[in-house]
């Protein structure tokens, strides 16, 4: 017996009945392509929050003075911790591999005056970094020029809030705002952007941070924002830099790193869960699709009684005919799988069409999955009826009407 | 090279004890053309079904080419069957959805002959009954008498050392029964051992050893 006769000998048996044949196969495609389907739904939806995480910055790693502890005793070693100073981010960027830009920030309270427009707003110093960590965009003009970090010029960045309010939306480059005492020449507006990480990006100015430092009367940096090539590169890029922080301040660690990890694993694993629902409901798609197959399997033994007693007599054994009924259950659900295969992966590719930036994109495992289920549920729900036709007598088979 | 010594077989019908045939003993030789007779009921349907390893008897010994066979495992049964019987039916039992040549196959493909081979043979089987030109014919396409002849070339093409016929001529009008009659006989004369039950007397009296089966029976003529 060979399996090429076998698949033969059992499709021919399912071309006869076009009508049902068609209809259990269309069932098991229904199953398969939404199995297929809103695994790419639930896996796309992940892809495009973490995506939208990362936008917003969730490959950030923020570095701060001092040691936060929740438990232990907070150690005196040192008396106050060491300062973060612009020298260490230096040598930082200059030590540690995948530290993909770097910013320090100093933030403070101010009064910045316009002709005879005041605000009293946050006035943030930082480098010329910044724009690349925080993904700014600039609506006109330019972001803070690089240069050397401890030589800042008096020059300065805005929100569009900023603009609105003391320059009643005119253009103010080139203009001259009074911060404090000092006098800064505007070069740059940004576009607007809301919240972030704590700050309102639309109202507030940028200033080198050595003249925010000078302003404000400080000594060390209040945050420094690393940004990461990856995601997957945050864990550690956040050892390393512990490690080099630990090493420069005598070996005591005293700053804390901080990561959007947290949000975005709770993220990850909520969606992983929506899926996991998701394709839960599909698989009961499957499921009847499954019990569809085994009716007709059922009304195909019960037809072919008398061929299945005309086999046993001319030595057809009963385990052939268990194979045969189960291989004509399987070439069912098989083909009921490739067309669910077919349907499923030409919707994704309408949907990328009209949804370019959804990540809609069938997994490999559920395309793998869902040709071995569409195989298996054949197989199992064809067990049934196989059995049915393998144990009948020969004898009553012959003699049935 | 049959010899059954006192087979009995016995049925349940409700809770009710059917004996289908009772201690009967039978023996037929190599190359003999052999008729069972008897009407309905009687029990020769259930011999013949013994006789070709479709049904066990409930007790008695069933010698077959020298091996004991009466009771025998499903498995061995089924190659029992595979390679020394041959059956043909009263209503053919073609598969409908299979040509000609296809239904002749058929015990050859499950028995795992290569493809080459089993279209050989299968021509062979059916020029054998005078079908060559109807090979590629479904069921439906021919006429009964043509379809017992494919019947007569699938059962032989195994290459058995029995023919079974369990009344062959009972669906065919008397002219192709004829012909299928003659057709079988001309088989026996080539060697084949031919068992055919019938109630029709007319065939069964043109066998050379007769018996006639009342109530589970043998009343030997």
């Amino acid at each position: 017996m060979f399996i090429s006769d076998l698949i033969l000998f059992s499709a021919g048996a399912i071309r006869k009945h076009r009508l049902r044949t068609v209809l259990s196969i269309l069932g098991v495609a229904i199953g398969v392509a939404s199995v297929i389907l809103l695994t790419s739904l639930g896996e796309g939806a992940r892809q495009y929050v973490i995506e939208e995480f990362a936008a917003l910055g969730t490959n950030i790693l923020i570095i701060l003075p001092g040691k936060i502890e929740t438990t232990g005793m907070a150690p005196f070693i040192g008396g106050t911790p060491h300062e973060i100073t612009i020298e260490d981010i230096q040598v930082l960027r200059r030590q540690i591999p995948g530290v993909r830009n770097i910013a320090p920030i100093v933030p403070g309270m101010a009064t910045v005056r316009f002709g005879e427009k005041s605000r009293d707003i946050t006035v943030a110093g930082t480098t010329s970094e910044m724009q690349g960590v925080r993904k700014l965009h600039i609506n006109i003009g330019r972001f803070l020029p690089p240069g050397e970090l401890d030589r800042g010029q008096h020059v300065c960045v805005i929100g569009p809030k900023v603009q609105a309010e003391l320059f009643a939306g005119t253009n103010p480059l080139g203009e001259i705002l009074r911060i404090g005492d000092e006098r800064f020449r505007v070069i740059g507006v940004m576009a607007p952007r809301g919240m972030s990480l704590g700050m309102d990006l639309d109202d507030v100015v940028f200033v080198p941070v050595i003249r925010a430092m000078k302003m404000f009367n400080r000594e060390g940096l209040f945050r420094v924002l690393i940004g990461t090539y990856s995601y997957q590169d945050i864990s550690r890029l956040r050892a390393a830099v512990l490690a080099f922080m630990k090493q420069r301040h005598d070996g005591v660690e005293d700053v804390t790193a901080l990561t959007q990890d947290s949000v975005i694993s709770t993220f990850g694993r909520i969606l992983t869960i929506l899926t996991a629902v998701l394709v839960g409901i599909a698989a009961i798609s499957l499921s009847v699709a499954g019990i569809g197959i085994m009716n007709v399997m059922l009304v195909s033994v019960s037809e072919r009684t008398r061929e299945i007693g005309l086999l046993k007599a001319v030595g057809v054994s009963s385990s052939q005919i268990l194979g045969a009924f189960l291989v004509e259950a399987a070439v069912l659900s098989t083909s009921g799988g490739a067309v669910g295969l077919a349907v499923a992966f030409s919707l994704t590719r309408v949907m990328r069409v009209l949804y370019p930036s959804f990540p809609i994109e069938p997994p490999v495992w559920a395309v793998l999955s869902a040709i071995l289920v569409s195989i298996s549920v054949g197989m199992i729900f064809g067990a049934l009826p196989a059995r049915r036709a393998s144990r009948l007598d020969p004898v009553a088979a012959l003699a049935k009407r | 090279m049959i010899q059954l010594r006192a087979i009995s077989r016995d049925y349940e019908v409700g809770n009710r004890p059917v004996h289908a045939l009772s201690h009967l003993d039978l023996s037929i030789a190599r190359g003999e053309y052999f008729s069972i007779m008897g009407p309905s009921g009687s029990g020769k349907s259930t011999l013949l079904n013994i006789i070709g390893c479709l049904d066990r008897p409930t007790a008695g010994s069933y010698m077959l080419d020298g091996r004991e066979v009466a009771h025998l495992g499903e498995n061995d049964l089924t190659l029992v069957r595979r390679h020394k019987i041959g059956f043909i039916f009263q209503s053919f039992h073609l598969v409908p959805r299979l040509t000609a040549a296809g239904n002749v196959e058929l015990p050859m493909v499950f028995a795992g002959i290569e493809k080459g081979e089993r279209s050989d043979r299968a021509d062979r089987a059916l020029e054998a009954v005078g079908l060559s030109q109807r090979a590629d014919h479904r069921p439906e396409q021919l006429s009964g008498g043509e379809r017992q002849r494919v019947a007569v070339a699938r059962a032989i093409v195994m290459g058995p050392s029995i023919l079974l016929a369990d009344e062959p001529t009972g669906n065919l009008d008397s002219e192709s029964g004829g012909e299928i009659v003659r057709l079988i006989e001309k088989m026996n004369s080539d060697g084949l051992t031919l068992l055919v039950v019938t109630h029709d007397p007319a065939i069964g009296s043109r066998a050379g050893s007769q018996i006639r089966l009342a109530d589970g029976y043998t009343s030997n003529k």
